[in-house]
Parts: structure tokens; sequence; C-alpha cells
């Protein structure tokens, strides 16, 4: 057994170890270790990460029978390239998130850094966990620890967080019901908790056309349309995102939500085929519908915001829109699940970015709303240079990585001969180029209007471990995009996404 | 943390025969705890229904003497070194594994562990290990989420009466 194979399962395990580790040193030693352990572990887990998603590409799938246990009695982690590939983005921002809340958790929640550390750290743990696993139940469990952790991060600045944090957690409870009530259908028709394994009943056993099964379907749907923020079912997502700290914002819209549409993918397209997609459950169309209507609502909502958070949150509701119509149009051309994945890492960078800025401008000057950001320009000149490099990126700027996702998108559309949707992108975009043109014209162009106090502003940074952060994600969103273009094999982006497409049998024109 | 002086949770209105009670009851409670931890592995049982066993020692124990005297005997500190081992356990014994038989063995399977020279013994006694730690840490977070619950009522009753 080669050494890479155990790295799955040492992902999960350090995590969780070092989870109690903080705890314990934080309680019994000096708070200030707390930091550096989250940190470090974050860092071996993203190291991990890279030498699974290489093993993955040249090598082939990872399965882990832990216990030693063969597959439809024991849990197995299967890593495949669709796993690999989010477990590297995850631990990514994870790693860029960790690094920036040092000083602002210092400075928000000074007596609670401890917990705060160790919820991070099972929040990573569950995230992993979702993503290593090739066992449905499994992944029930942990999609309930990272929304457990999640609920508590999202509270931990406490007032009007609390009842954010309450909504989050109803909403959040019945979407992991949902799953919950699909997997018990499954089971009692398939015996069977192995994604593979029931793949495999349901399709020999001819069970595609039971009621039982698609009903399970059905619920799988709804409830990771909840934990995902799919448009009719968002409402908790605008208030959690606004009142969380920083970098739980970043962690929840650039990844948390990605996450459950991994789930969502996951148990689609490996528990369920696309021969069941296609003949038996044709849901695509109202897919690609919903996901139309996410675009237009998230950003029409999003001009009617004052409040730069709020804005970004529901910017990420159209967003999810974006990813769900790669995901809905992954049968119907050559791109196959391309778009949607794209989206995944580049939603990732942007929001990821957008969001640790604007906690930036809390830490600093305590501002929330975009009216109040007059000369902010001059003030943090790079904290505000890579929030404009991310909004060039949301809007679409060549070679940006937003630039990439709507190509692939509208050529996807065009194939698909879904010419409605080109137009719904097209309208967005110009939806998207309003409301963030507002704050860089508050930002940069309208300092005039403060008076003669202008001329001399000092700059005024943030220090510099939140600076890196950001600026990173900034650049990266430009670097990025040049990736997704040119494809060099020192970043095989594009071959991740053939290995992926290969997997599910997509990307082949009908 | 609890305050000496106030009155709600010294144990009032505590009848002799109650505490008496609990007195010859709280040792037999824990026995069996462990008993269904040790025979978790072959009978019905295991770690976790051990564990809350175990806790519900604890519970009678407040509601017999009240939370003040039982809060003595436990301290929060403990209780977070107690959950915090019984994962080191578990996860620990799942890292033994794979380190003893140099990676060719998976997370968690027992077999590896050299105690004893036969695999199926040393997959018992493995087993046995992670059940005691699934134990502790049960014990431990089932005795913090109740002592937190009377606690916390304690302190708004205290915040309540300063305003």
């Amino acid at each position: 057994m080669l050494i890479v194979e155990h790295f799955p399962v040492l992902v999960v395990a350090i995590s969780m170890f070092a989870a109690f580790t903080i705890l314990i040193a934080g309680w019994l030693l000096n708070k200030k270790c707390c930091f550096f352990i989250s940190f470090i572990t974050i860092l071996v887990q993203f190291i991990l990460s890279i030498f699974i998603l290489h093993h993955v590409l040249t090598v082939g799938t990872i399965t882990y029978w832990l216990g030693g246990w063969a597959p439809p009695w024991g849990i197995e982690y299967v890593v495949d390239a669709l796993n690999a590939y989010i477990l590297v983005i995850l631990l990514f921002l994870s790693l860029v998130c960790v690094m920036y809340s040092k000083r602002y958790e210092e400075h928000e929640i000074p007596n609670k850094i401890v917990s705060y550390y160790v919820l991070y750290q099972l929040l990573v743990t569950g995230l992993c966990g979702v993503t290593v696993t090739g066992d449905i139940f499994n992944m029930y469990v942990f999609i309930e620890i990272f929304s457990l952790a999640a609920y508590a991060l999202i509270a931990s600045h406490g007032k009007i967080a609390l009842k954010a944090s309450l909504t989050y957690l109803v909403m959040g409870a019945i979407g992991a019901c949902f799953f919950l009530l699909g997997i018990g259908f499954l089971y009692s028709v398939t015996g069977s908790l192995n994604m593979y394994d029931i793949s495999c009943i349901l399709k020999t056993g001819d069970l595609y056309t039971s009621r039982v099964v698609q009903a399970a379907f059905t619920f799988f749907i709804i409830g990771m349309g909840i934990k995902m923020a799919l448009f009719p079912l968002h409402t908790w997502l605008p208030d959690a995102h606004s009142f969380a700290p920083a970098e739980i914002s970043a962690m929840l819209s650039g990844i948390i939500i990605e996450v459950s549409t991994y789930a969502l993918i996951r148990v689609c397209l490996s528990v369920f085929t696309v021969d069941f997609l296609e003949m038996y459950f044709p849901i695509t169309t109202l897919i690609c519908w919903t996901a139309a209507m996410a675009m237009i609502y998230g950003s029409v909502l999003a001009i009617a915001q004052y409040n730069l958070k709020r804005m970004l949150a529901y910017s990420s509701v159209a967003n999810m829109g974006y990813i769900m119509l790669g995901v809905g149009l992954c049968m119907s051309s050559s791109f196959g699940l391309t778009p949607a994945l794209m989206h995944i890492l580049n939603h990732a960078l942007m929001k990821g970015c957008m969001f640790l800025a604007a906690g930036a401008f809390i830490y600093k000057f305590d501002l929330w709303e975009i009216e109040d950001f007059r000369g902010l320009g001059r003030k943090m000149p790079y904290t505000t240079l890579s929030f404009i490099l991310a909004a060039l990126a949301m809007i679409g700027m060549p070679p940006s990585v937003g630039f990439v996702t709507k190509l692939y998108l509208a050529v996807a559309c065009f194939q698909a001969g879904q010419f409605v949707f080109v137009a719904v992108i097209f309208f967005s975009t110009l939806l998207i180029l309003f409301y963030f043109w507002r704050v860089i014209e508050y930002m940069y162009i309208r300092v005039e209007e403060e008076g003669a106090t202008a001329k001399e502003v000092k700059v005024d940074e943030i220090p510099w471990s939140m600076l890196i952060p950001v600026l990173v994600l900034g650049i990266l969103c430009f670097v990025v995009g040049v990736l997704w273009l040119v494809n060099t094999p020192a970043f095989p982006l594009m071959d991740i996404m053939d290995a992926v497409n290969a997997e599910f049998g997509l990307g082949v024109v009908p | 943390m609890p305050s000496k002086d106030t009155d709600t949770g010294t144990g009032k209105g505590g009848s002799i025969i109650v505490e008496t009670v609990t007195r010859l009851m709280v040792p037999f409670i824990q026995l069996f705890a462990l008993y269904v931890i040790i025979h978790g592995a072959g009978g019905p049982g295991g770690g976790f229904q051990g564990g809350v066993i175990f806790a519900s020692s604890f519970v009678l124990y407040v509601i017999a003497f009240g939370i003040v005297k039982a809060g003595n005997r436990f301290s929060e500190r403990a209780n977070i070194v107690l959950f915090s081992t019984g994962v080191y356990i578990y996860a620990g014994v799942g890292l033994l594994c794979i380190l003893f038989s140099y990676g060719a063995a998976q997370f968690l399977n027992y077999g590896y562990i050299p105690l004893t020279h036969h695999f199926e013994e040393n997959r018992a006694l493995g087993m046995d290990l992670v059940e005691i730690g699934i134990g502790i840490t049960v014990m431990a977070v089932i005795t913090s989420i109740f002592f937190n619950l009377v606690w916390k009522r304690e302190e708004v009753g205290e915040r309540e009466g300063e305003d």
C-alpha cells in the first residue's frame, strides 16, 4: 500500500487531532498557540491534498477501506479527480482565511479565541470529510459536523448574528433531515450505504422506476438545495453571510455552499447515474430555469442593498445560479461539468477576496455601508486594489476567472441550443456591472464631495497578515483565469476537468 | 463558575433517603457502565451507551446533592482534558495501526497493533481500546453539557437579580 493512499484519511484524522489539541493547549497553556496549531495543521493538510491530487491524476482513483473492511460492510473513502479538486480548493481557502483570522479575531473577540479556533478546525474537518468519503451515511455525518461548526462560528460575534445563526440552524437542520430521509429511503430499497454499491444495485435491480428511489432523489435535491442556497431556498443566506465574521463569510460563500453543491453532484451522478437523470427523472431543465431565476433575482436584490456584505451575499445567490446552470447543462454540451466545477474555484477566489476586503474595512474603520466608502481608495490602496481586481473578475473582464466561466457557460448554452440562457448570462452581467461599479465609484471617484480634507490622506493599511490573503486572492483572480485558458503542464486544470467528465461519462455531444 | 453563597443548587430540600440511595446507586451505575463499555465489542452496548450511563451517574449525583457540591468535584478543565483524551485514544489507535504496520494496514485496522502474538486477539483488544476512548469522550461531553445547562440558568438568574 502506497503512503499516498493513506493521505485521505490522514487529512481528516490530523484535523480532528488538531481541533482537540487546540482546545487543550489553549485552555491549559497559552491562547496564542491556538492560531499557530491551526495554521500549521491546515498547511500540512493542504500539502497532503496536493499529493492526493497529483496521485489521482497520474495513477488513478484512491480507494481506502477503513479498518480493512471491504466496501459494502465497512466505510470506504474514495478520492477521484472531482474530490481531489474540491479538496485542494477547500484547503487553500481555509489556509488563507485562517491566516487572515489571526488579527481580525484578536480584535473582535479576544475572549473567545480558543473556542473560535477549535470550531474552525472542526469546520475544516467536516468539509474535508464530506469531500473524501465514498459512503453516503458518512457523508451525512460530516455534513452535520461542518454545519454545526458553521452555526456556532456565524454566531460568534453575538447580538444580531445570533438571530442569523438561528435562522441558518433551523433551515440547515431541515435540509439535513431531507438528506437523511433520502438516505433512509435508498437504504430501505437497496440495503447498502456505499455509494458505488448503491449505484450498482439501482442499475442491476432495475430500480430506477421505483417511486421510493425517485422520492429519495427529490429529497436529496431539496435537502442539498437548502444547504447550498439554491434560489427559492436561499432565505437563510443573506443574514448568515452578512453578520458572520469576515473570514467565516468568505468560507461560507466561497466553499461551504460549494461543498454542498459537490455533495449534490456526487449524489446525482455517482449514486444516481446519468442514465437516471436522462431517462427516468429529467430534472436538468428545471435546474437550469431555477438557476437562471437565481442569477437574475440575486443580482437585482444585490442592487437594492446598501450594506456591502449583504450585497455580496445576494451576489452569492446569483453565483450559485451560475454553478447550477453549469450542472443543469452538463449532459447537453461537450464541456460536461467543466463550467460548473470551474466556477466553484473561481467563485471561491472572487468571493473570498471580496469578503475578506469587506472585513478589512470593518476592522479598520468600522465601515459597513457602501456610501461611507468615500476616498477609501487612497486610505487603503492595496485592499481596495484587490477588491477591485475581484470585482472586475466578477463582472467578467478578460482574462479574469469570471470571464472564463461566462465564456464556457455561454458556449455550453449555444451547444445545448438554449439561447435564452445566453441572454440571461448577459443580462446578469449588466446587473453585476451596475452594483460593483457603484462600490468602485464611491471608493475612487466620489472623493471630492468630502471637501478639502480629502487631499491629504494618510495611507492606513491593515496589518500584513490580513493584507497578504486579500492580495493573494485578488491577484489569483487573474492568474487562474490565464491558467484556465492556456493549461500549462504545471497547473493542469483542464486535465482535471477532462478526468472528471470521463469518469461520469459526460462531455460527449449527444 | 458556581458561587457558594447563592441559595440555588446547594441541595435544598435534599432528603436523607434520596442522598443515601444515591450514595448506594452511583458505584453500581458506574460499574454497569464499565461493563457495557468493555462488552460493547461482543454484545449489546458499546462506548457510547456506556459513556452515557457513566454520565447519568453524575447527573443523579447532581440531582441529589446539588450543583455546587457536585461542581467542586468535577472541574471544567478536567472535563476538557477527559473528552480530548477520548478523541486522542480513538484517533491515536487508528494512527498506530498505520505506524506499526509501516503503512501496510489501514486506519483503525486493529489487528496490526502488536499487543499480543495473535492477530484476532489484537483486533479484539484494539476494539476495546477504541470503545474506551469513545466512552471517556461521551461521558465527559454529556457531563459537560448537563453542568453547563444547570450553571447557565443560575448565571442568568444572578444577572437578573443584579439588574
